[in-house]
């Protein structure tokens, strides 16, 4: 771990991974790496966190995001509580403003919070005191996500990310995966591509960093990465696509693909994954796949930034 | 009982204004008659003299939504606005789709403002506004109702659509249009552009808006009768209203003081305030706007005042309902567009009063003599901040709130009497 002692990490909230620079990035993936070494303990827990509390507040639903923040929290030793859904007042009618107070009046030192509403992090985050981290908002922003594809990625890359470049591939308008790792990527110095039929592009791409393909076979050639989306499948329902099939054909990333590709592309997916349609079995369990490898990414992606947050009063810094 | 407001200005010129009763006598360059024996006098020196404005699009949620504002509260923010008469649509709980509902908001405004403003209902052009059958629009004319429009539940129909121009023609009645296409871009929250695309929201392209004008004015010239196009919010709309126009078209069109001063830059931070319908769009719109008011394409100002409680305004933007609070405000949103240099005091007068007095058949105020004694006196200078103590709507969910604004009214006579 190469920590700069003089970096203090200043945000009170992680919403997105627009507010972080290439210096945030570096500290936060390097405490994450440092993480991933208390996960590979016969004893996974170490005290940081003891006496803080975490709320997960999901309000969408999510087994793979919530444990791993829960498993993240508890081995900090955090106290980790949720609340999901069906557990919350807001089926009952309550506003997400009333529900948020009522979880700040129970003193947590962090929210995480997944909501289908496109900014519902950033409206909690004006209204309390606590440390938010968006779990995902709406199609806005997963940051968590972004973050920890790039920790897989660098676990075989390195620091060497300029002038790599990455397919991020399939539902980009509806994915919030999808733009928080454009932002991040871009900001690493990747040249990110975009490949997905125009119905499934969101508007204004045109100005985005990246290049936009509709063919798979061009989009694919000589990239380090390839990066699949999960198709929702109620995009076919709003018409969005004529039918399953027709998307296969055109879009699912086989191994004839990956052989445009560089001879060391890497894979990933932000799970869960739809094997067949947005991308073949052979390519889900090759060697070339970092599937496995995010979800332990992703729990010591999210013990740093659960350590950022909770600790950022306490004077001290890592 | 004479009453003399002197030293006014007009039009950039000092005026004396004699009014007699309810209507004006006669107006005249400052100091060149004495007034009448026993006049009431008063000094309007460094205030500007305005007719009354009429606002022809307002929401006044009574009956239904009373939390939200209500005839009596929203009549008082109009007086208080500048507005003598104000024209509230139907999408009231019940809806304004019979007389009893009509007379029911009539005898409301008459008991709390019984010297005005003056109200003057929309009729729902369907029943409950459901794009099904249409509503008995005589009998809502003979309650009083002044147009008729299905605002906020665009007419998909064209059919029915043809069937109550026809219909509304015959009495005299015009029908004002919602155009948007109810199926492009449904659920948006916003329009449809780069801030959508990097909000991670549905947007809404200006394409609906402009298809459903072009087809309401090639019926309106098909069939040779008049529409009026309401909230218009993009360039693309403007140049077919110009179209229209150009072709003969008895069309007329309106837009909102927000989409002259605002861009979807104002939704950045999901910022609830700044959600409205139609959207607002992209700076090119508000200028091609501004363009159109100016050069009489788009023929009035309204308000689309649409009060809504703090709390529903407060909440992701997938939760918060459209719409601004404008009675308030318009004045001295417009005036700052006359500061701007973007619009004249003929305009506004052009724009707020008279345009809409001629396109629904209402009386106005010209100054000429005989002419209805309905005008405010307007502090060009003052700057005075938007909120609860200032404000007398219900609600205050506009995205101007806060900000400093010039010029507001001051005094208001309605029918020759001061209303304050």
């Amino acid at each position: 771990m190469n920590t700069d002692n003089r970096y203090h990490w200043q945000h009170k909230d992680l919403l997105d991974v627009t507010q972080l620079s290439g210096e945030d990035v570096r500290h936060l993936l390097d405490l994450a790496a440092s993480f991933q070494e208390i996960n590979r303990r016969p004893v996974k827990k170490v005290p940081t966190l003891k006496g803080k509390t975490v709320v997960l507040f999901f309000v969408e639903n999510s087994t793979r995001t919530k444990t791993s923040f829960d498993v993240a929290g508890k081995r900090l030793s955090a106290d980790t509580y949720s609340l999901a859904k069906s557990g919350s007042s807001l089926n009952k009618g309550e506003s997400l403003k009333d529900t948020a107070l009522t979880l700040q009046a129970m003193g947590p030192d962090v929210i995480v919070i997944r909501h289908p509403s496109s900014g519902a992090a950033a409206f909690l985050a004006d209204l309390l005191p606590c440390g938010i981290v968006n779990g995902g908002d709406g199609w806005h922003a997963h940051p968590t996500q972004a973050l920890l594809d790039c920790f897989s990625l660098r676990q075989t890359w390195g620091d060497s990310f300029a002038g790599r470049s990455l397919l991020i591939l399939g539902d980009i308008a509806h994915s919030r995966v999808a733009r928080s790792n454009v932002h991040l990527l871009h900001l690493l110095g990747v040249r990110v591509r975009l490949c997905a039929p125009r119905t499934l592009l969101p508007a204004g791409v045109e100005n985005w960093p990246v290049e936009v393909f509709s063919d798979l076979g061009r989009a694919v050639r000589d990239v380090d990465a390839v990066m699949c989306l999960r198709l929702q499948l109620e995009r076919q329902q709003a018409g969005l696509l004529p039918d399953l099939a027709e998307y296969s054909r055109r879009f699912c990333l086989g191994a004839s693909h990956l052989e445009l590709a560089r001879p060391e592309v890497r894979v990933l997916h932000p799970g869960p994954m739809n094997r067949g349609l947005e991308i073949s079995d052979e390519i889900a369990d090759a060697p070339a796949s970092l599937v496995l490898d995010q979800v332990a990414a992703g729990v010591a992606t999210r013990m740093a930034v659960l350590y950022l947050l909770a600790t950022r009063n306490d004077g001290g810094n890592a | 009982m004479t009453l003399c407001i002197t030293n006014a200005r007009h039009l950039e010129a000092p005026v004396d204004l004699l009014v007699d009763g309810d209507r004006i006598v006669t107006m005249t360059p400052a100091g060149h008659h004495a007034a009448p024996q026993g006049s009431e006098l008063f000094d309007a020196r460094g205030l500007v003299l305005m007719p009354s404005f009429i606002d022809a699009h307002v929401h006044l949620r009574e009956p239904g939504f009373e939390y939200k504002e209500d005839i009596a509260s929203g009549l008082t923010a109009a007086a208080r606005g500048g507005f003598g008469a104000v024209m509230c649509m139907a999408n009231t709980r019940p809806v304004n789709d019979a007389a009893s509902v009509t007379r029911f908001m009539l005898e409301r405004a008459r008991l709390s403002h019984p010297h005005g403003p003056r109200l003057h209902p929309v009729a729902a052009a369907t029943v409950g506004l459901r794009g099904e059958e249409m509503a008995p629009l005589a009998e809502l004319k003979d309650a009083g109702c002044a147009a008729v429009s299905n605002d906020g539940h665009p007419l998909e129909n064209a059919e029915l659509l043809r069937r109550i121009m026809e219909y509304a023609a015959d009495l005299d009645l015009t029908l004002i249009d919602h155009c948007e296409d109810p199926r492009l871009g449904r659920g948006w929250l916003m329009n449809e552009g780069d801030m959508s695309g990097l909000l991670g929201v549905k947007g809404q392209p200006d394409v609906g808006e402009a298809v459903q004008a072009a087809r309401d004015i090639m019926l309106a010239e098909y069939l040779g009768l008049p529409v009026h196009i309401a909230h218009v919010s993009s360039k693309l709309t403007v140049d077919v209203i110009a179209w229209g126009k150009a072709r003969g078209v008895r069309v007329s069109a309106e837009t909102c003081p927000h989409y002259l001063l605002l861009d979807e830059s104002a939704l950045k931070g999901y910022n609830t305030a700044a959600k409205v319908s139609p959207p607002l769009r992209r700076p090119e719109d508000r200028e091609a706007l501004r363009r159109a008011v100016k050069e009489g394409v788009i023929d009035i100002l309204v308000t689309d005042h649409a009060p809504h409680a703090a709390h529903e305004k407060e909440g992701t933007l997938d939760e918060a309902p459209c719409g601004f609070t404008g009675l308030d405000l318009a004045v001295s949103l417009t005036w700052g567009l006359v500061r701007e240099g973007v619009l004249s005091e003929a305009d506004l007068q052009r724009l707020w009063c008279r345009a809409p007095a001629e396109i629904f058949h209402l009386p106005w105020n010209g100054f000429a003599p005989g002419d209805p004694a309905d005008f405010f006196l307007l502090d060009p200078d003052e700057v005075w901040t938007p909120g609860p103590a200032t404000m007398y709507s219900k609600s205050r969910n506009t995205p101007f709130l806060g900000q400093s604004l010039r010029g507001r009214v001051k005094h208001h006579w309605l029918g020759g009497r001061m209303l304050f």
